[in-house]
């Protein structure tokens, strides 16, 4: 009961100390590890993350925009949307040089849709992992 | 260029990139990231030939 008390109580370390780990995690896949000194995951998740988008990419995957609709519609586009822009740069430079690529039938491209959203909420985990490394609550 | 995987490979794919992913976030030491991320790929490769034999097996 005390132990969980505790862990509900735990306070928000300062913004210094977790933000720029946190917002270079989300800009480059793996770069919040680097910065905090933990080469070897940082790397990991960087060639994984990187991988795994570049896969999605080459299978033609499409990129969500928001769109409004019914719930369903609505849910599905705006947090596949939100899942695509997890991945930082590698989202950026995607729409930037013009790789988004229409929604076509094939399961294919359907494959390659879902490796992009997974990529951006993998990239999202390694970002929370980040923070609690920051926040000294994690090795 | 353009990838074109059968479902068994994207899905192999799939696994791989993730459970490397989770072996890294979740653990507190390196062995404990290297079991927990053979363990993910294995629970994978099982939910994917599990769930192909049923596939199989139902559709008759």
């Amino acid at each position: 009961m005390a132990a969980k008390e505790k862990e509900q109580k735990q306070p928000l370390p300062p913004l210094g100390t977790w933000a720029p780990a946190v917002a270079l995690g989300w800009l480059v896949p793996g770069g919040g590890h680097f910065l905090l000194k933990r080469h070897g995951r940082g790397l990991l998740l960087l060639v994984a993350i990187t991988s795994m988008f570049v896969c999605g990419l080459a299978m033609r995957g499409y990129m969500f925009q928001p769109q409004s609709g019914d719930l369903l519609t609505t849910l599905i586009n705006t947090g596949g949307f939100v899942g695509d822009l997890c991945g930082g740069v590698l989202y950026l430079l995607t729409v930037a040089f013009g790789y988004s690529q229409v929604d076509v039938p094939g399961h294919v491209h359907d494959y390659g849709t879902k490796f992009l959203v997974t990529a951006g909420l993998l990239n999202l985990l390694a970002m929370v992992d980040a923070f609690e490394i920051a926040a000294g609550r994690k090795n | 260029m353009k990838m074109n995987l059968s479902h068994f490979e994207a899905a192999l794919l799939f696994s791989l990139f993730v459970s490397v992913v989770l072996g890294v976030v979740t653990r507190n030491t390196d062995r404990e990231r290297l079991q927990y991320g053979i363990y993910t790929f294995i629970c994978f490769l099982v939910a994917l030939f599990g769930l192909g034999w049923l596939m199989y097996l139902g559709h008759g």
